[in-house]
């Protein structure tokens, strides 16, 4: 199975990347002195501000949710696609080419009323 | 559909290409950096690595050098576990997503074939649409892994665009699985052999020169999916993730030395699938201008008359000319980041949601349309 392929190629690239990781810690060395200011994240002169105060906009989150929506609607388009050319050979082509028309025309709904619910607007 | 191999040798040959084909797509990556150091010194009339080496080649060395003798530490702040873990995984997506390409005719010995590609996998493209979208999660993980705004910031834009950008790409190539029928990308390159020949309802419209590739069929979704496939890589135009401007650096800023490497690599790695779907769904693959691999390898029967000799010979000349076709898109992607400004970010959303995925079903409705068609008139 080409998936013991993928499993094998997984592992050796995980170890392949903790040996680089680790020989670069090794060559590289520690220095000597540390400091607080070495130690910090970076930020430009003035104290800096960690991940837990930083404020997202919520339009990511809703980008991400309108994402699965859509993305489960294209993959679901594809089993249509490559299927498409046997079910005209076999003539159950025009209810397979309608009904895909009435499930894009719900897919076409669906972000035209995103569009127009401002959903897509970033300012 | 091919396994593994049956002898303990077939397997052990095969696992021997995995290895070899990871370390070819990672010898890639300082080359395309020299290249691109060259090329942009090259586009925009200034100097770029000149002083180390003929043409500054062996810059790529010192470079290597000096990432390994830099110290690696986290920052305080950091994750550590999320900060080292996440650029060993920014290497798995790209590199296994790229070992499904086929990059060859299978090379044909006494005893056994052997594919040159890494695993041939029947749904080909849903693997590759899959796996490789795993990158958002890696992007994901450096960010929220170091700590740091800036880090946040950048993932979640990176992550954004990358998940906005799949809609157009997955929707761009539904015109091309339409034509073709298949997941296999072996079988959609066998169908794009030959010469360009359209028919419809009865007539047929043919050339002597033109090659049966998918963007004489599919133009649209080609466009699509190449601009589709920049905003995946995260490279300019659409570098919104690493906006000097505004984030330092974006999600590896906390990032130095080997580890920031890794990251590089995982980005040219999905350059590097972008540059090979382009040629393996719309020009034909790793197959010559106008020729069959039958005709090629009679070519060479005739010429050397020996079947191994030929075998090998058609494999090699099909590898250049899927290399060269490889290398072609490669300096399209790097000519683009020299020439191009950047989006705003505003802008780089409104061109995938409201401009591409419209622009891509209108594709997909006319592809279907037309294929109804053509053959529901004539039975």
């Amino acid at each position: 199975m080409p998936l013991g392929g993928v499993l094998f190629i997984t592992i050796f690239i995980g170890v392949f990347g903790f040996i680089l990781i680790r020989l670069a810690r090794l060559t590289g060395g520690m220095a000597k002195r540390s400091s607080q200011a070495k130690m910090d994240i970076y930020e430009c002169g003035i104290p800096a501000q960690e991940r837990k105060d930083t404020k997202m906009s919520v339009k990511f989150y809703l980008t991400a949710i309108l994402f699965i929506l859509f993305d489960i609607e294209v993959i679901f388009m594809y089993p249509w696609a490559v299927n498409f050319r046997n079910f005209l050979a076999s003539g159950a082509g025009l209810f397979v080419f309608a009904s895909m028309f009435v499930f894009l025309a719900i897919f076409i709904f669906g972000l035209w009323w995103e569009i127009k619910s401002k959903a897509l607007e970033w300012d | 559909m091919t396994s593994m191999g049956s002898t303990t040798f077939e397997i052990t040959i095969n696992l021997i290409k995995l290895v070899l084909v990871f370390l070819m797509m990672v010898q890639m990556v300082p080359i395309l950096v020299w290249l691109e150091r060259r090329g942009s010194a090259f586009i925009q009339n200034r100097f770029g690595p000149n002083r180390v080496g003929p043409l500054g080649l062996v810059q790529l060395l010192a470079d290597a050098v000096k990432f390994l003798t830099k110290e690696d530490f986290a920052p305080d702040k950091a994750n550590r576990f999320m900060f080292y873990a996440s650029p060993i995984f920014a290497l798995i997506p790209a590199s296994i997503a790229y070992m499904a390409i086929p990059m060859s005719v299978p090379l044909k010995l006494e005893s056994a074939t052997y594919l040159i590609q890494g695993f041939e996998i029947n749904v080909g493209i849903v693997f590759i649409l899959g796996v490789s979208s795993l990158a958002a999660y890696t992007i994901l993980m450096a960010g929220w892994g170091s700590g740091s705004k800036y880090s946040l910031m950048g993932a979640m834009r990176a992550a954004a665009q990358i998940i906005s950008y799949e809609l157009a790409l997955g929707l761009s190539i539904v015109g091309i699985i339409l034509l073709y029928g298949t997941f296999n990308l072996t079988e959609m390159i066998t169908a794009q052999q030959g010469i360009l020949q359209f028919k419809a309802f009865g007539y047929t419209m043919s050339n002597s020169w033109l090659p049966n590739w998918g963007v004489f069929y599919q133009p649209v979704g080609m466009i699509l999916f190449f601009a589709a496939t920049f905003a995946e890589s995260n490279r300019l135009p659409f570098d919104l993730a690493e906006g000097e401007a505004e984030l330092v650096a974006g999600f590896h800023t906390e990032y130095g030395g080997f580890k920031m490497l890794m990251f590089f690599i995982g980005e040219y790695g999905h350059m590097m699938i972008a540059s090979g779907l382009m040629a393996t769904f719309f020009f034909g693959g790793f197959s010559i201008w106008n020729l069959t691999p039958q005709e090629v390898y009679q070519w060479f029967f005739a010429h050397t008359g020996s079947e191994l000799a030929s075998n090998i010979l058609n494999t090699v000349v099909h590898f250049v000319s899927y290399f060269i076709k490889l290398a072609i898109f490669l300096w399209i992607f790097i000519h683009v980041r020299w020439t191009l400004p950047r989006f705003r970010y505003d802008q780089l959303m409104d061109l995938g949601w409201k401009t591409m995925l419209p622009w891509a079903l209108a594709n997909t409705m006319i592809t279907a349309a037309i294929i109804f068609a053509t053959s529901y008139f004539i039975l």
